[in-house]
């Protein structure tokens, strides 16, 4: 209980951190961190296939997709980020506060009920989830990076109007 | 064979971007209307049959278990026919190279998305190719990058965003509740009648992250942004289809063939529908943009096919399909008529371009064709399918909601007469005479929208017959 306690306001910090900083490297990394301890929960909750994807696609491939757009664009002058820095604090100041307030609210009154997972939906073999049940949804993966790819050539690899 | 709906626009994006100097945007260009024309075509021949086999040897890799039924060939058709135009429009719109081969590239992994959405038989493939076709359409729209049209992209993706987020977690409901995120499944569970509770909890999120990606008030506030500042072609395409199929189709397939709905259900689409419908053509009155006007028309003739889904009997769910199908052409030459404006004049503002529009005879006659559509007039086809829609609604007791629709149609006429009047039928001593600078990409996409309105107007009992009262597998 202590461990998942301290799992998840390690986790609330570090989402925080990454909408809050101004640097997008440091928001990459935070996001790469929120997911490398959503991961851990996951593989706490009985789900280590879960929790393999989510820190190898997630932790992993997101960010090194995400660190290479960032390679592309233009780092800011040091006055304009004192600016940028101050007016994005001023902005989401309020943003710990709603998650705090929000996260006692749910404590306090939601109640969920126990629901589990029906059998036909436990299978354990990831072979057959991926190649028997779920290879439409591969096609859909390999199709919606393609687009990302052509997301990053539209916006930084053509000149700006 | 179906899945090939899927496979050859993939692969064609695939080759297109093999390292050889001759795969230029000109070829890109001719393919892509080969691949459209041909799926447009292929659809016509509406066998199910000559779909659904194919060879032993080809069923052993084409392992896709997909879902095919008439509505899927009218949605395959609207598809084909939209994406089509909006090629043909980029075409005379977009003018460097480069952005030109991006958008073809970019319109293959919308169409695949497309495709793929109306074929699947999962929810959760379902959500994947929605999610395909979003972010397509995402860098399609920033295409130009100017910066409203990056503002207007902006706001698409964030509460697009929230809609994923309804819907996955729905997802994960619906897998707790039925085991199985199949179409079948889903079907079967509801008719169980187990775990009710957490099915229409399940349908409730859904049915938010829906609301969003069909813009329907009070989630369209990415609507007239995303419309009016992208690119022309682009305009085309999420106006015409897009949000149509990743928003409406989705509604109307699984609310009218998997969830088994309560009546509270039905009540809350019925009303999100009705206030979308005046909401929409209220605003539509104060724009000044002729595609933000179009915009908030969109979102009002949106409105009238989620009251007929949310009526829910066959004869509404016909009027519902026949509206998606209208408005899907009629919006879209609705848009290209906007484009031929923009292109002539270099503004869609009504206060700029007043009285000048009579120098485009083409423009002026094909969008009067649209807008009298819209607003449903007879002969035209937005006649019949308004006229299914406010009949069921009588039928099913529902006046309120049908006298309001009906009402509302001459909300539609009055804001679209006003339009037509102040761009074409004025006239301006100012006007300059000559040429009317429209590409012929353009006016053969006006031409053949408004054939197509004007045809299936016509055409109504002849078509009812051989194609739309083949849906009663769907609608009994």
């Amino acid at each position: 209980m202590a461990i998942d306690l301290i799992l998840l306001s390690a986790l609330l910090l570090s989402a925080i951190w990454t909408v809050m900083t101004i640097r997008l490297v440091h928001s990459v990394v935070g996001l790469a961190l929120t997911s490398a301890i959503l991961a851990a929960i996951i593989y706490r909750l009985d789900s280590p296939l879960a929790a393999v994807f989510e820190l190898s696609v997630c932790s992993g491939l997101i960010s090194v997709i995400f660190i290479t757009t960032v390679s592309f664009t233009q780092r800011i002058s040091k006055e304009r980020f004192i600016v940028r820095r101050k007016e994005r604090l001023l902005r989401f100041l309020y943003l710990p506060f709603i998650v705090i307030i929000a996260g006692l609210l749910l404590v306090r009154y939601l109640r969920i009920p126990q629901f589990s997972l029906p059998l036909s939906a436990q299978v354990t073999d990831v072979r057959l989830v991926l190649w028997n049940m779920r290879h439409l949804d591969l096609l859909g993966q390999a199709i919606i990076i393609i687009a990302g790819v052509f997301g990053v050539v539209v916006f930084f690899k053509e000149p700006n109007k | 064979m179906v899945v090939l709906f899927i496979l050859i626009p993939f692969v064609l994006l695939l080759v297109l971007n093999l390292p050889f100097k001759f795969l230029n945007a000109r070829i890109a260009f001719w393919l892509s209307v080969v691949l459209f024309s041909t799926q447009a075509l292929f659809v016509l021949i509406n066998s199910l049959f000559a779909w659904s086999n194919y060879p032993a040897v080809l069923g052993q890799f084409l392992i896709f278990k997909l879902w095919l039924d008439p509505l899927a060939f009218i949605m395959l058709f609207t598809i084909a026919i939209v994406v089509l135009v909006s090629l043909l429009v980029a075409r005379s719109t977009i003018t460097t190279e480069k952005r030109s081969f991006n958008f073809i590239n970019l319109l293959l992994v919308a169409l695949t998305g497309m495709n793929a959405t109306v074929l699947v038989a999962d929810i959760f493939s379902l959500y994947v190719f929605v999610e395909i076709t979003a972010v397509a359409v995402f860098v399609l729209m920033a295409i130009e990058k100017n910066k409203f049209a990056i503002e207007g992209t902006f706001k698409y993706l964030v509460l697009s965003m929230f809609a994923s987020v309804f819907i996955l977690t729905s997802i994960a409901f619906f897998i707790l509740a039925c085991g199985d995120l199949s179409f079948s499944e889903i079907h079967n569970a509801f008719l169980a009648n187990s775990n009710i509770i957490l099915l229409n909890f399940a349908i409730g999120l859904f049915l938010c992250g829906l609301f969003i990606k069909c813009g329907v008030v009070p989630f369209h506030g990415w609507v007239p942004d995303a419309y009016s500042e992208a690119q022309s072609a682009v305009s085309v395409l999420l106006a015409g289809i897009v949000t149509k199929i990743t928003g409406i189709y989705v509604l109307m397939r699984l609310f009218s063939s998997v969830f088994v709905l309560k009546g509270s259900f039905h009540n809350l689409i019925m009303l999100i529908g009705v206030i979308s419908i005046v909401f929409a053509a209220l605003a539509a009155f104060r724009q000044d943009n002729i595609k933000r006007m179009l915009s908030y028309s969109s979102i009002s003739q949106v409105g009238y096919i989620v009251l007929a889904i949310g009526c829910g009997t066959p004869l509404a769910i016909l009027g519902a399909i026949l509206h998606f199908f209208n408005h899907a052409i009629f919006k879209s030459l609705l848009f290209v008529n906007a484009a031929a404006l923009e292109k002539k004049f270099g503004s869609t503002d009504m206060s700029i371009i007043t009285g000048l529009g009579s120098q485009l005879p083409v423009t002026s006659v094909t969008s009067l064709v649209g807008l009298l559509s819209t607003a449903g007039i007879p002969p035209l086809s937005g006649f019949w399918s308004k006229l299914i829609i406010i009949i069921a609604l009588f039928n099913a007791q529902q006046f309120t909601y049908g006298w309001i629709a009906l009402l509302a149609s001459v909300l539609t006429l009055a804001y679209f007469l006003f339009m037509e009047r102040n761009i074409f039928l004025i006239k301006t001593e100012t006007a300059p005479e000559g040429s009317d600078g429209v590409p012929f990409g353009i006016k053969f996409c006006e031409i053949l929208l408004a054939a197509i309105t004007i045809g299936v107007g016509l055409g109504f009992p002849f078509i009812l017959n051989s194609q739309i009262l083949q849906l009663k597998g769907l609608l009994y």
